[in-house]
């Protein structure tokens, strides 16, 4: 397709503010003016509204095909959600208006569906008190990271350490070291689960903090959670729950029992708000008491009389990581998801996304390498190493897959296993398509010894073929220019 | 109400397959210690239940008020075709494009998004965006860091006293340096910031228009900056670029700000959109996702997400930043927003802005006991003294329907009397009438 650039017409505009209605003010001093005028598109409203509609018929989404990529939780986004955060009383609403003297009551609806979301994330999670400003997951890890470091401040311990396992999604390791700390990582055992023994003795009173996906990466539960979190609070370091396995364990475990002491949750993954293309999503963090004082301000709380207010009166609090309250179209569509679902809804999503993740596993696993047999939860790690030795790698199953219709499985992550392919069906999906996804696995693993060059040489049916990644690298062409 | 499909005989089918006898003992990994103490939460409602009880409390928002808060955020109009078309179910339920020959949309749309950004800036590269304003800035201050190898940071406080708060929060750990260096006059203290500016300077971060609304030309203090080797970082306000001049005609090396007033609503807070774009040389430092253009295997043109060597999902420890969600979906609205606008609407909007702006002062001057601060050129925002506190006239104006500014004595000591008043395209002559007459009867 042609660049919303490149079809441009001098004298075409999709938009005008029609006449002014105040008289014409002495202009603006020429020093403050730009002198090159922006070089942005100008088209009719249909040329616009046809290039961006045409374009969004270029992309797989959950609504148009399965998206099974694992670790992202790809589940349907009710509609009804857009609706309610599109309503004008919360769409309009500046942020500043608490601000305005007696403000907050200006704002009530929008501060009781804050406080109204603390409160049910606190109990599907078993923590204390939740912050619902970060605005994504690693945004969450960062914050909790901050935490992390004004927990031990406060103590007179000055910590170097955050403790990873070498299967953690690569935002935890990063998120830490942006925080000012240093990075030890732990491997994986055999077993599949982290190495305990090498967890002994890298566990030490310069530990701040073991940051952990439960269930892991690899989609397993480790039954040993429970001693891993004892091993570091013996040691004085925190734990810290990477939340973006949580649709697996609503209403079957909570962070918060199982000796967690903070922990993020993406509402973009187990509380139904849409992933946007690669965002907006939203990150709150939840903490134990002991780490309640350092919370980002401001929060919300609940008056005597019932009303709601904000409070920034927290002196040991970290301070903003947001300039208002999160993002709180997204926080509203979460809140909404939860009431509707409800208790049996939410506990009812962990069976059946676990229930898909295994029949996934069960019918492929004759199929593919399946490096730790053990049951899954709400995701399963295949490797394509099988595949790979007749030349055809996980890159290559993804692609075929496109072909057909489906979105590909996340793949060479987690770093372990080679050639890994992660599939995390969602429980909104239902059998159907989950066979109908399995039977084109079970094709391409018979394509891989009968026919290598039918898998590798896809994809055929997409708009584009494989394109050439080290070009894009090497030759940045990053934005369009005015020939 | 759930949105899961399985029948009772999928669920015992499936169960069969897996070999096991029913769902709870897929999750025997889950010791009987560790299940839940309590799972206390509301039974399910149905859609219109939860429609209805959501219409009720978004009532209980004052978001009626006639509306002149700006501070950094601000009330314009969105055309209906940037709902429409964002709203689109191809965009908005798909993720980061990782698999590009079906996310050829979304790329295309990204690189779009970057061109644009790189137009309004006058900048060399764009990245596909971050979270907001604040935290754009605390990554451009550290590509600075990162680039220079030093560690002292100057700030004018012109620049939005929440961005200067979030970077001390995020920086608590760093051992940064930092300088305030005071404003006079709502304007930049030239000669103070001079005094500050040395060797050990990473960057200095100067806003344009700043918090006060004043509009500067910081050509003069760039050079100073690069002279000491540090870098010179912007935050801007991307409507204003329609008519003022840009970061890159005044030499800056990092532009960021916030996008909101680009086609996103204000939503109390969020989702906003963080936007970068720096000079070439720093292509490698920026932070989050890019979008590059490439040819596939037929020679034909495509996109691609490129440089992630820079990014945690590879570099982990090692990454320029630890950002992967973006506000991908808040990007593509102002891609839209500024395609509907083309060049003479985006010239257009930024004139009506101030022109209105212009209006509403000279109303407002003729108010009795009402000082227009005209130190400086203004963009939309302005600052009037008032003969009386402003927060307690603003509350008052609350009550005759107007959200009538920002009292500055919330951010700013000594400043109680000082009302920050923003007019947008939105705003009606009869409206802006209106206002100063209530102000009048106030104040």
């Amino acid at each position: 397709m042609k660049l919303i650039f490149e079809e441009d017409k001098e004298g075409r505009q999709g938009f005008s503010y029609g006449a002014s209605d105040v008289p014409a003010a002495k202009p603006l001093p020429e020093k403050y003016r730009r002198k090159e005028q922006a070089s942005l598109p100008s088209l009719s409203e249909l040329d616009v509204v046809r290039h961006f509609t045409n374009l969004s018929r270029l992309n797989f989404s959950v609504d148009t095909n399965f998206y099974p990529l694992g670790s992202c939780t790809m589940k349907y986004n009710p509609k009804f959600t857009e609706r309610v955060a599109a309503f004008e009383g919360f769409s309009q609403m500046h942020p500043l208006l608490p601000q305005l003297s007696g403000g907050g009551m200006l704002a009530q609806g929008s501060l009781e569906v804050l406080y109204g979301l603390e409160k049910l994330l606190s109990e599907i999670t078993g923590m204390s008190a939740f912050t619902l400003q970060p605005m994504a997951g690693a945004h969450g890890e960062l914050t909790g990271a901050m935490l992390i470091a004004a927990y031990h401040k406060k103590r007179g311990d000055r910590r170097k350490y955050v403790i990873v396992p070498d299967s953690s999604h690569g935002t935890n390791p990063s998120s830490a070291a942006i925080a000012g700390y240093e990075i030890k990582v732990i491997p994986t055992g055999p077993d599949g689960y982290m190495d305990l023994e090498e967890y002994r003795k890298n566990l030490n009173t310069d530990v701040a903090a073991v940051m952990l996906t439960c269930p892991d990466t690899l989609g397993i539960f480790n039954p040993r959670i429970k001693e891993i979190a004892d091993m570091a609070h013996a040691a004085g370091a925190l734990m810290y729950y990477d939340g973006a396995n949580l649709n697996a364990l609503l209403g079957k475990a909570r962070p918060g029992d199982i000796g967690f002491d903070l922990m993020h949750i993406n509402l973009h993954k187990t509380f139904g708000t849409p992933h946007g293309g690669g965002g907006p999503g939203a990150g709150p963090v939840g903490v134990s008491s002991a780490l309640e004082p350092f919370l980002p301000i401001s929060r919300v709380i609940r008056r005597a009389d019932g009303t709601f207010a904000l409070d920034y009166n927290y002196p040991e609090s970290i301070g903003y990581i947001a300039p208002f309250y999160g993002n709180f179209g997204v926080l509203l569509k979460a809140y909404a998801y939860i009431l509707a679902l409800g208790k049996e809804g939410l506990i009812r999503t962990a069976e059946i996304a676990v229930l898909n993740a295994n029949y996934c596993l069960a019918r492929l696993k004759k199929y593919y390498e399946l490096p730790f047999d053990k049951v899954c939860m709400h995701e399963c790690v295949f490797s394509a190493s099988k595949q790979a030795e007749n030349g055809v790698h996980a890159l290559d199953i993804a692609k075929y897959l496109i072909d057909r219709g489906f979105h590909p499985p996340t793949i060479y992550f987690p770093m372990i296993v080679k050639e890994a392919l992660m599939i995390e069906p969602t429980e909104t999906e239902s059998k159907e398509t989950l066979d109908a996804f399995i039977d084109i696995m079970i094709e391409i693993a018979a394509l891989a010894k009968d026919d290598p060059s039918a898998v590798t040489r896809a994809p055929l049916n997409t708009p584009v073929k494989r394109l050439d990644e080290t070009r894009a690298a090497r030759q940045p062409d990053l934005r369009w220019k005015r020939p | 109400m759930n949105y899961i499909p399985h029948t009772a005989e999928d669920i015992s089918r499936m169960l069969s397959v897996i070999g096991v006898k029913e769902i709870d003992d897929l999750f025997k990994d889950i010791p009987a210690s560790l299940r839940p103490k309590s799972f206390d939460l509301p039974a399910a409602k149905s859609e219109f239940e939860v429609t209805r009880s959501l219409r009720l409390l978004s009532g209980k928002n004052a978001s009626g008020l006639v509306n002149f808060v700006g501070a950094g955020f601000y009330d314009h109009f969105i055309p209906a075709a940037v709902d429409s078309l964002s709203g689109r179910a191809e965009f908005y339920t798909a993720y980061t494009p990782y698999q590009p020959e079906c996310s050829q949309g979304w790329l295309q749309a990204i690189y779009e998004y970057q061109s644009i950004i790189c137009e309004l800036t006058g900048m060399d590269v764009s990245n596909a965006s971050l979270y907001d304003g604040g935290t754009a800035l605390f990554e451009a201050m550290m590509i600075a860091l990162r680039q220079t190898g030093r560690k002292k940071v100057i700030l004018d406080s012109g620049v939005s006293l929440i961005y200067r708060t979030m970077l001390y929060t995020y920086t608590s750990n760093l051992s940064i340096e930092f300088v305030e260096i005071p404003v006079a006059h709502g304007q930049s203290c030239r000669k103070e910031l001079l005094k500050y500016l040395d060797d050990k300077t990473a960057a200095v971060v100067f806003q344009n228009p700043n918090f006060f609304g004043a509009v500067d030309d910081y050509s003069d203090m760039v050079e100073e900056v690069h002279r000491r080797g540090a870098l010179a970082v912007a935050s801007v306000y991307p409507v204003s670029l329609g008519m003022l001049k840009t970061p890159g005609e005044m030499g800056f090396d990092i532009a960021t700000g916030e996008g909101q007033s680009l086609g996103i609503p204000l939503s109390f807070g969020g989702p906003y959109l963080g936007f970068m774009a720096v000079r070439n040389d720093l292509l490698r430092q920026m932070p989050g996702r890019i979008v590059g253009a490439t040819v596939d295997s037929e020679g034909r043109r495509g996109f691609v997400l490129t440089l992630q060597t820079r990014e945690q999902h590879i570099r982990r420890h090692k990454a320029t930043s630890n950002i992967c969600s973006n506000e991908a979906l808040c990007a593509l609205r102002a891609a839209i927003f500024i395609s509907l606008l083309g060049r003479g609407g985006f010239r257009e909007l930024a004139e009506r802005n101030y022109q209105k702006a212009e209006f509403a002062k000279d109303v407002l001057s003729r108010i009795e006991g009402v000082e227009v601060k005209r130190s400086s050129p203004t963009f939309n925002e302005f600052t009037v003294c008032l003969p009386c506190r402003a927060d307690e006239a603003v509350n008052r104006m609350v009550e005759k329907g107007f959200a009538c500014g920002f009292p500055l004595g919330r951010f700013y000591k000594g400043m109680d009397n000082y009302l920050l008043i923003a007019v947008t395209e939105k705003r009606t002559k009869e409206e802006i009438r209106r206002l100063a007459d209530s102000l009048e009867a106030v104040i």
